[in-house]
């Protein structure tokens, strides 16, 4: 079962993935660095399908698209966190990277905690507390954005962009 | 019913009489920026969603300065690439390795004119609200989305206005302004919202003033900052601006989520303390702090105006022993300004070493990293944990004024104390 990691407020992008990799463009060499400024370990014990639990303002700083892209190669499956910046918001949506705001969710949590995310409903479940954490809902355009896979998948679903 | 500049500017390109914040809007960029670091990212998911063409090169900007020149083969690709891309594309606004910090040479280059929609692909694309546009910072994926469409969907954002009033006193800085705010109000203590500046504050800044404090709007996570155009914004312009623009104001009655007043004219020099930008302290609580590395650049901080101030505080003193002071002018246009001031003689003089251009030593990625346990005093925007090299490396951001003190002196220093 996916397990969670606990992190602080702040996060910023160059936490998760440090602006020195930023020329690196293979997802997976991304992936070995994600975290590595303030979790080293994390890149080589993250597990495919863990979520990340974050504090206020996760994903802070540059618009680097590389941040989801390293989380989601390093197994990533969910990000849910008390709140969000922005451009890291709509970059992993763009990624189809799930970006979860649920105020109240990291005190609820420990590092491995067992953890079952639930997108459809808006649940948290911490299986190891039995807490069940609610979450704010996607709207809906977002949600199908999110079951693509990404933006692209969605637009190329959709019918490629065309050129006016 | 009354609408702020933000609201004016995202009704006007999505097309509607008004709109109102928390509205989700489709909006036409008028201009989109891709730099070296973005825009090969942009270009790959373009090519996946099958389109070959941007929609209107004459609106695309696309600038390499994060690794300028490129230090390693794979950016030097990177580089190639984009040269080809711009090629095919017949981009006409294409600034190679030479030209300087993209949030430079945007506004010099008059695409940032009052009332136009800016969107970059870089989060500091906010500066460009010192000239009066709604300016914002996206990822690569929505930037490929407006090269294909020309068009992006907009949350409208609730407006917070700073009202800026007093004249700063000698050595303090609008640097040490956007300091303050960000202390006060916490790193995300404006997210999602646009940020304005006003007041007679902002009116005594210059427009490289301006663009220093809307530059670091999003360290406070604002979507956008903008400070309302008046004759100085016309000015700046003059020459520079790429076709006729119209000025957007806020309304009188326009409404804010939050207002807050500055009176900045008993404001003292600031530092953000490691690892956070909202760690702030007047510069002289922290003086002492011995540093190996001053930076005096990026595009927070890298124009003529800085580097003049830089001078004035060294006044023919040397860089202290030991430390090594790194200059990058922002853009090719404040390098030749500086070299013919004699800027940069005094600089070089002094010992500092004066570098491309580019973003250099503000993000770890180009010349002029951190070892473990090393300091630097920057006057950049961002002092995260490893953002200028090694994690165990300490930032300090503060004024142009403040890095050149404390580089004379090879320790923090009070640029008022030199
Ligand atoms: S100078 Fe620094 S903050 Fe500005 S664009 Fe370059 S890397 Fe980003």
């Amino acid at each position: 079962m996916a397990r969670a990691w606990v992190f602080e407020d702040d996060v910023s992008t160059d936490d998760i993935i440090a602006g020195r990799y930023l020329i690196k463009h293979d997802p997976r060499e991304l992936g070995i660095h994600a975290m590595e400024n303030i979790n080293p370990i994390f890149a080589k014990r993250v597990k495919r399908g863990d979520v990340i639990i974050g504090g206020k303002n996760f994903g802070c700083g540059s618009s680097r698209e590389q941040a989801p892209i390293a989380l989601k190669a390093a197994g990533v499956s969910a990000v849910v966190a008390e709140s969000f910046a922005r451009i890291f918001y709509r970059n992993s949506i763009n990624q189809g990277l799930p970006v979860i705001t649920c105020p109240g969710v990291r005190s609820g949590f420990k590092n491995m905690h067992k953890v079952k995310v639930d997108l459809k409903r808006g649940t948290i479940h911490n299986v190891t507390t039995g807490k069940v954490f609610k979450a704010e809902p996607f709207p809906d355009f977002i949600l199908g954005i999110l079951r693509a896979g990404g933006l692209i998948p969605y637009l190329k679903r959709r019918g490629a962009p065309r050129r006016r | 019913m009354p609408m702020t500049i933000a609201e004016k500017i995202l009704a006007r390109a999505s097309g509607r009489k008004r709109v109102s914040p928390g509205e989700i809007v489709e909006a036409k960029v008028d201009v989109a920026m891709a730099h070296d670091l973005t825009a090969p990212l942009a270009i790959e998911a373009l090519h996946k969603m099958g389109v070959k063409r941007v929609w209107d090169p004459s609106k695309v900007v696309i600038v390499l300065d994060h690794q300028a020149p490129p230090t390693t083969i794979e950016m030097a690709k990177d580089h190639a690439m984009l040269r080809k891309f711009v090629a095919e594309n017949r981009i006409p606004n294409f600034y190679d390795v030479h030209e300087g910090i993209c949030h430079q040479v945007v506004p010099e280059g008059g695409f940032a004119l009052p009332g136009r929609l800016v969107v970059g692909a870089d989060s500091h694309s906010c500066t460009y609200g010192a000239l009066g546009c709604f300016a914002t910072g996206v990822g690569s994926t929505d930037m490929a989305a407006i090269f294909a469409t020309g068009k992006l969907w907009f949350r409208v954002p609730e407006s917070m206005l700073f009202k800026i009033k007093g004249r700063l006193r000698n050595r303090v800085a609008p640097k040490d302004i956007i300091l303050k705010i960000i202390g006060d109000v916490g790193v995300d203590g404006a997210t999602y919202r646009a940020v304005e500046f006003a007041g007679d504050g902002v009116r005594h800044l210059t427009v490289a003033g301006r663009m220093t404090v809307c530059n670091m709007g999003v360290e406070m996570g604002a979507k956008t900052a903008i400070v309302p155009p008046d004759e100085q914004t016309k000015l700046y312009l003059k020459g520079r601006a790429r076709g006729k623009y119209k000025e957007v104001c806020s309304d009188s009655d326009a409404g804010y989520v939050d207002e807050r007043t500055y009176d900045v004219s008993n404001l003292e020099p600031q530092v953000a303390c490691p690892h956070r930008v909202d760690n702030v302290r007047p510069v002289r609580e922290v003086q002492g702090i011995e540093v190996d590395q001053a930076f005096l650049g990026s595009c927070t901080n890298g124009r003529l105006e800085d580097l003049i101030e830089a001078v004035e505080v060294m006044n023919g003193k040397k860089v202290a022993k030991g430390v090594r002071m790194i200059v990058s002018p922002a853009s090719r246009e404040v390098y030749m300004d500086a070299l013919n001031a004699g800027v940069l003689q005094r600089l070089v003089k002094a010992g500092a070493i004066v570098e491309s251009p580019a973003c250099a030593a503000c993000m770890g990625c180009h010349v002029g990293v951190l070892g473990p346990g090393e300091v630097s005093i920057s006057s950049s925007n961002r002092n995260f944990k490893g953002r200028q090299g090694s994690p165990e490396g300490k930032i300090y951001l503060a004024s142009p004024a403040t890095v050149a003190a404390s580089a004379v002196m090879g320790k923090i220093t009070d640029p008022r104390d030199v």
